[in-house]
């Protein structure tokens, strides 16, 4: 049989069936408006060659992956991304989690923790323990892993304008338990500038921000070797309502601001690229998303290699993890969320995610509760274990479709990425209101696809019907604002006043210098001053930031 | 005399940073006609209130995801009582589970609009309140 062009066949056959019966709609298209094809073929990867472009696993530029055995060696961590109320019950929580089989801990921190408050500031009224645990000072450390041995845990902390105070609490803790810190296996977020996209927890302006996170990465060099010192976040872009190209390309875009700014310090590049990681988010186009992950591999290999001369092939490695989208569940019919959440998970392990936060489904309504954290954790192990799509490496490799996506991604991506650079980069196009823009406009365009139901959401604008309640809701107790700030003060009664001004003096000292904080952020916590004083010293010496506002 | 424009303040109390909601209603509310001012994040219910009062706004929208909505909406509808400024209409929005509406509604808060509340159903909610005073 002659073997027919796609041309032909869209002239032979598809446009005569086309006439008789025309698509379900006028267009389908990615989150990014790019056009999706009726059909993908080999044509469509003219000129590509697929292998050469993606590399094999394990290969430099890691498109099909960056191990070369994937999941067949190791699978995803499983990281449930959790913390409420106060220490002692996130630490019940994380003991319940470790028991049911995950694998790591993500702490979540509540807002005045996150941005340097203590529990007993007016701020801080009614946010105390609410979306995470609140820490005020290194007492609270203790009881959030009480019995969880630090060297026998991998931990990521999602803290930015406070992490090297949560970390240097991480490591004091380490040595408390005897444990020898260059064993801490973990991950601090510490990426300010996406806050100031999204988010929105930073304190100090950008300069002195970025100052300390690369003394988190200088620091971490030295003497935490195996801690993934950032954690460079496309998710809360995402989340704000991003494309899936401006996730990709506003992250990466982050990340070569982190590697100038480190590089320009003196350090070598590939003394801390290696310890780069990434976090992003998996939405509900399961292709597009697997092309993505795909996409932001191949692009952040390139850069490394290409625009900071790594010669290390590990530096070069995007490695990453992943939370099913917060902002595609539904408060209706909420139990749909559980298929939601696992064609999402799906995704990223299509993708090749490193770790991986499955939502929960009563999170359109409050923080989860244990029965729907459970679930949630179980479909990943279902993903796991019984679907069979961890058990070869890439196994999209080589679909027409996914090949294309991954390219029409990539190169989008790169525009964008070069729209930044001729803006002068992340920092100077944020201060301008550059990516919260471009991010207020895809938000809104997709609330008025939702609106005008051209975006189906499934119980939401198409087959609505009415729900029962979800029962049994987590609610935080309000007492325990109330306990929270009682432990503070027994703390601020027990320890030694001198020893912490000193502290804190010291702090302000090294600030003004250019010596690395990190030590002095240690001393600081083993005296047990609080997260509220340690953040005022340094507002003190660096100043706060205001809204990049744009509406 | 009476205006034609609905004035209306959109809030963000507490330390949440999560605006993308905010900021989709600000625009929609904007879109249909009304005058709107945007906070921004991180606001006290002292702030709000103040700007409420110089921009002499005829609805306060407050948002919060955060699960400090009780504390905070109260606050507000409290010092908008002490100011006198009881007859400026409050609708809220944001991460707030079913049983806590009717408590939002005893303190006087006059709409509560969920995940998933449609922009249009929030103008028509508003212009509707904002006839009813």
């Amino acid at each position: 049989m002659p073997r027919k062009s796609k041309e032909e066949w869209v002239k032979d056959v598809l446009e005569p069936a086309l006439k008789r019966s025309p698509e379900r709609q006028p267009g389908f298209s990615l989150t990014s408006g790019t056009e999706i094809q009726p059909l993908y073929t080999g044509e469509d990867l003219q000129g590509i060659d697929p292998e050469e472009s993606l590399g094999y696993p394990g290969d430099y530029p890691f498109g099909r992956g960056i191990q070369p055995t994937m999941y067949r060696g190791r699978l995803w961590t499983m990281r449930q991304y959790s913390g409420f109320a106060s220490a002692g019950e996130s630490n019940r929580r994380y003991r319940y989690l470790l028991e049911q089989g995950q694998t790591g801990l993500s702490i979540a921190f509540d807002l005045p923790t996150q941005i340097g408050y203590d529990s007993d500031h007016p701020l801080a009224r009614g946010e105390v323990g609410k979306v995470g645990v609140p820490i005020d000072t290194l007492r609270d450390m203790e009881a959030l892993f009480q019995g969880i041995p630090l060297d026998r845990v991998s931990t990521s902390m999602t803290i930015n304008a406070t992490a090297p105070v949560l970390l240097a609490m991480y490591i004091a803790l380490a040595r408390r338990q005897g444990v020898d810190v260059a064993r801490l296996d973990g991950t601090t977020q510490n990426d300010i500038l996406k806050e100031y996209i999204a988010r929105g927890t930073y304190i100090f302006p950008p300069e002195p921000s970025l100052r300390l996170t690369t003394d988190i990465f200088e620091y971490c060099g030295q003497n935490l070797p195996r801690w993934n010192t950032i954690s460079i976040s496309g998710y809360h872009i995402r989340e704000a309502g991003s494309t899936a190209v401006q996730e990709i390309a506003f992250t990466l875009a982050n990340g070569i601001a982190y590697v100038r700014a480190a590089i320009d310090r003196g350090l070598n590049v590939d003394d801390f690229a290696s310890r780069l990681s990434f976090f992003f988010d998996a939405h509900n186009n399961l292709l597009e998303e697997v092309a993505k992950f795909r996409a932001a591999r191949l692009l952040w290999a390139k850069i490394m290699k290409e625009r900071f001369g790594a010669g290390e092939p590990r530096s070069c490695m995007l490695r990453f993890h992943t939370q099913t989208a917060g902002c595609s569940l539904t408060a209706q019919q909420p139990y749909n969320n559980i298929v939601r959440v696992a064609f999402q998970a799906l995704a990223a392990v299509l993708g090749g995610t490193q770790s991986l936060h499955t939502n929960s489904y009563d999170e359109a309504y409050a923080t989860p509760a244990e029965e729907a954290v459970t679930t949630a954790l179980r479909t990943q192990q279902i993903l796991a274990y019984e679907s069979g799509v961890a058990d070869s490496v890439d196994p999209l490799g080589g679909s027409w479709m996914v090949e294309s996506l991954t390219r029409s991604l990539e190169e989008a991506a790169r525009r964008y990425i070069d729209e930044i650079d001729s803006r002068g980069g992340a920092l100077a196009a944020i201060e301008k209101g550059f990516q919260q823009r471009e991010v207020q406009e895809s938000s809104y365009r997709y609330q008025k696809e939702v609106e005008a139901e051209s975006r189906v959401i499934v119980g939401v604008n198409k087959f609505v019907a009415p729900y029962s309640k979800i029962e049994g809701l987590l609610r935080v107790n309000p007492e325990e604002e109330k306990k929270q700030v009682d432990r503070l003060n027994r703390v601020k009664e027990e320890r030694d006043p001198d020893d912490v001004a000193a502290s804190l003096e010291n702090l302000k000292k090294i600030a003004r210098s250019p010596e690395n904080t990190m030590p002095a952020f240690i001393r600081c916590v083993e005296a047990c001053a609080t997260v509220g004083e340690i953040c005022d010293a340094l507002r003190e010496v660096f100043g706060v930031q205001k809204e990049f506002l744009i509406f | 005399m009476s205006r034609k424009k609905i004035r209306v303040l959109v809030a963000k109390p507490g330390l949440d940073g999560h605006d993308r909601g905010a900021k989709v209603v600000a625009r929609a509310l904007r879109d249909a006609g009304m005058e709107v001012i945007y906070t921004g994040i991180r606001q006290t219910p002292e702030m709000i209130v103040q700007t409420a009062l110089q921009e002499d706004v005829d609805v306060i929208g407050l948002s919060c995801l955060s699960g400090a909505h009780m504390e905070l909406f109260s606050e507000v509808v409290e010092r908008l009582k002490q100011k006198g400024m009881g007859s400026v209409l409050v609708a809220a929005g944001g991460i707030i589970p079913e049983d806590d509406i009717p408590a939002l509604e005893k303190i006087g808060i006059k709409a509560v609009f969920g995940s998933g509340a449609p922009t249009t159903e929030i103008v028509s909610a508003i212009e509707k309140l904002v006839k009813g005073t």
